[in-house]
């Protein structure tokens, strides 16, 4: 009898033999993907140029495209809810613009980077208002915001402007040194500290699970009591921050304003979160994948530019045919489950 | 009076017939159409030439938009084809030959667009996506990173030369739209398209081969981007892979939504992308010449999208509707 009764109680603490070996999840089949090609693109890159392996190279992936991880974590949060952003290249680049207008105007940059980032984040508000209340397609709605905040930009100023701001010139120098020429910028710190906080958004939070509830389903996720409504504002307004946020970076990387920034870095974005392995009918994902996208995206530049004769255009057909097969993946996987 | 109010397309020719309107302010002339060396010049024909090639891409995407799906490719399309057929005519062949070049890439494009939608299954705005990246890099490689420019007489008549005293691009632009409509409204196809975007599955059970069909408006929206592309191409006499069709694909489809096609899918009209297209395309010029900044047609074109998509939304409908019932019928 007591045997019977121990059996179940056992069979929960000790995890079945089968297990011992590890086997990933389904869902993170896509992101050990993007790990094994990020993984291999490394080694090919180190095999067969010089210098390559220099931990630099890795480090200046990150300086280079630190406002990219910032403006795809944002979008990540818009796809693991089914919807997409495209506003954020053009709302990017309307916070330059802005940023570098009212610098120039000789507002503090202590007004000038909250009001950046409380604009980026009501934009970003009203879009996913839009969306939510009058049932736009985020597709159509988020257009609209894309030739909104570009139009805005190109009105403030068709010119670039330069930044001579104190704090901004500081900032965009400064280092974080490691070791003799080894550093990354601070851009960097302040792009790894939205994507720790977006991770722990994502997987501690109501919030965070409320949106992989949306992107499920989303009739489920009203039916079971979530705050539907109220997430998926939520997420289209963290989008705005982030992209707002990217804008800044990109405006201390760039020292400059200008209304034509960051074209297409809407389509960087979204590639960026699906090589990563966030699924874009919603749902699944993990943010640390587009941390993966957005390192892959950077490692197809590096090598391109070591490698010297490829020609830039390379970098689009790879990314293309990279989407391609990440999306056969994700389609293949999920028809698996189903 | 109030059915033409009604109608469907009122509102767009109203905003189109305001706006051309609003051009004699500053060229009293505007309207003046001259026939000059057997060649019709002014201002709306200027419009109709320029709106050509938005023309052809915007019918493409409304019959893909029917069968509930969107291609992001257009843009991408029309820079691989003006640029195929500027390379092969830079290396001396005929300029018959390169255009059925180019045109050829165009349906095997719009066939891999098709495939990846309708066999293997994938969202069109993703699967669409993949063209749409990948291919002003194609593009590039076709031109090898350069402008192409070709002198070849005969190849600058589909973009810049007249026939019958109407300029050629407009020709064959009102021929494409024109085999469209004979296509959807004299033959069940179009009752096909709309079932198949109503609800697929549906339809499927009902015998419609919606794969097939699905497949087929994906090849003929490659098809008229790949002739946009190259009108574009030879109006210039280059090949800008850059520049062809640069963000085309969002004043398609802002057109298709002008003109009055839910973009759920289920039903379309080929008249009013028509006229959505001139619309765009008589915006520009409009701001052209009242000296407007030319940055405020973006400004107005996100106006006109969320206008428009607020009326098309039937919970805002409600929500003013029911305001208005209350003003009406409150006592006081």
């Amino acid at each position: 009898m007591t045997a019977l009764g121990t059996t179940p109680a056992t069979n929960k603490q000790a995890p079945p033999a089968r297990n011992r070996v590890y086997r990933p999840k389904l869902r993170q089949l896509p992101v050990l993907a993007t790990l094994a090609l990020l993984i291999i693109m490394y080694v090919i890159g180190t095999a067969n140029y010089r210098g390559f392996s220099d931990t630099q190279v890795v480090l200046n992936i990150l300086v280079d495209n630190a406002f990219l991880l910032v403006v795809a974590a944002g979008m990540t949060f818009v796809i693991l809810t089914g919807g997409i952003d495209l506003s954020v290249g053009a709302v990017v680049a309307l916070t330059t613009t802005l940023a570098a207008t009212l610098l120039d105007a000789g507002w503090p940059p202590a007004v000038v980077l909250p009001a950046m980032l409380l604009g980026g984040t009501l934009f970003g508000t009203g879009m996913g208002a839009v969306i939510h209340f009058f049932k736009i397609e985020p597709f159509i709605a988020t257009l609209a915001g894309m030739f909104l905040a570009r139009g805005l930009a190109l009105l403030i100023n068709r010119n670039s402007i330069t930044i001579t701001d104190g704090f901004w010139t500081s900032v965009a120098q400064q280092r974080i040194r490691f070791a003799p020429g080894v550093f990354i910028s601070s851009s960097v710190v302040v792009a790894l500290v939205v994507v720790l906080l977006g991770a722990y958004v994502l997987a501690y939070t109501r919030f965070g699970r409320t949106v992989y509830a949306i992107g499920g389903n989303a009739d489920s996720a009203l039916l079971m009591g979530l705050p539907v409504g109220r997430t998926r504002i939520g997420v289209y307004a963290v989008s705005g921050f982030c992209s707002a946020l990217g804008g800044l970076l990109l405006s201390f990387y760039m020292l400059s304003g200008y209304s034509l920034h960051a074209q297409g870095l809407e389509l960087d974005a979204i590639a960026a979160v699906v090589i990563g392995g966030v699924l874009l009918t919603g749902g699944s994902g993990y943010l640390f994948g587009t941390v993966l996208g957005v390192l892959v995206l950077g490692l197809i530049q590096t090598i391109l530019t070591f490698q010297g004769t490829l020609s830039s255009w390379w970098t689009r057909i790879v990314v293309g045919a990279l989407l391609f097969a990440f999306i056969v993946l994700q389609r293949l996987v999920t028809r698996r489950v189903r | 009076m109030r059915t033409v109010v009604r109608h469907r397309l009122f509102w767009p020719a109203a905003v189109l017939v305001v706006l051309l309107l609003s051009n004699l302010i500053s060229s009293p002339g505007f309207f003046s159409v001259t026939l000059q060396d057997g060649h019709l010049y002014g201002s709306v024909v200027d419009i109709l030439r320029r709106a050509a090639p938005l023309i052809l891409v915007a019918v493409g995407m409304t019959l893909v938009i029917a069968t509930g799906g969107i291609d992001l490719s257009v843009g991408s399309v029309m820079a691989i084809s003006g640029a195929l057929a500027c390379v092969r005519i830079a290396d001396g062949a005929g300029w018959a030959v390169a255009v059925l070049a180019a045109l050829a890439l165009s349906l095997i494009l719009g066939l891999w667009n098709g495939v990846l939608v309708s066999v293997i299954g994938i969202q069109p705005i993703i699967a669409t996506l993949i063209l749409m990246v990948a291919g002003r890099g194609i593009a590039q490689l076709i031109t090898g990173g350069q402008i192409i420019n070709v002198t070849d007489d005969a190849y600058r008549v589909i973009g810049a030369g007249y026939a019958l005293a109407i300029p050629v691009s407009v020709l064959i632009a009102a021929a494409m739209v024109a085999v469209a409509v004979v296509l959807t409204r004299r033959t069940a196809l179009g009752l096909l398209l709309q079932a198949v975007g109503g609800n697929p599955v549906a339809s499927r059970l009902a015998g419609v081969h919606a794969r097939r069909l699905t497949l087929l408006v994906y090849v003929f929206a490659g098809l008229c981007a790949g002739i946009a592309g190259l009108i574009y191409s030879s109006n210039v006499s280059s090949a800008d892979s850059n520049a062809a069709g640069n963000l085309i694909e969002l004043d398609a489809i802002l057109a298709v939504v002008i003109g009055g096609t839910a973009l759920t899918g289920g039903h379309f009209s080929l008249a009013g992308t028509t006229l959505g297209a001139v619309l765009i395309e008589a915006l520009n010029v409009t701001t052209v010449t009242l000296g407007i900044p030319v940055e405020t047609t973006l400004l107005f074109k996100a106006v006109v999208v969320v206008v428009l998509c607020l009326v098309q939304s039937a919970t805002f409908r409600t929500l003013v509707l029911r305001r208005r019932k209350n003003a009406i019928g409150a006592p006081a």
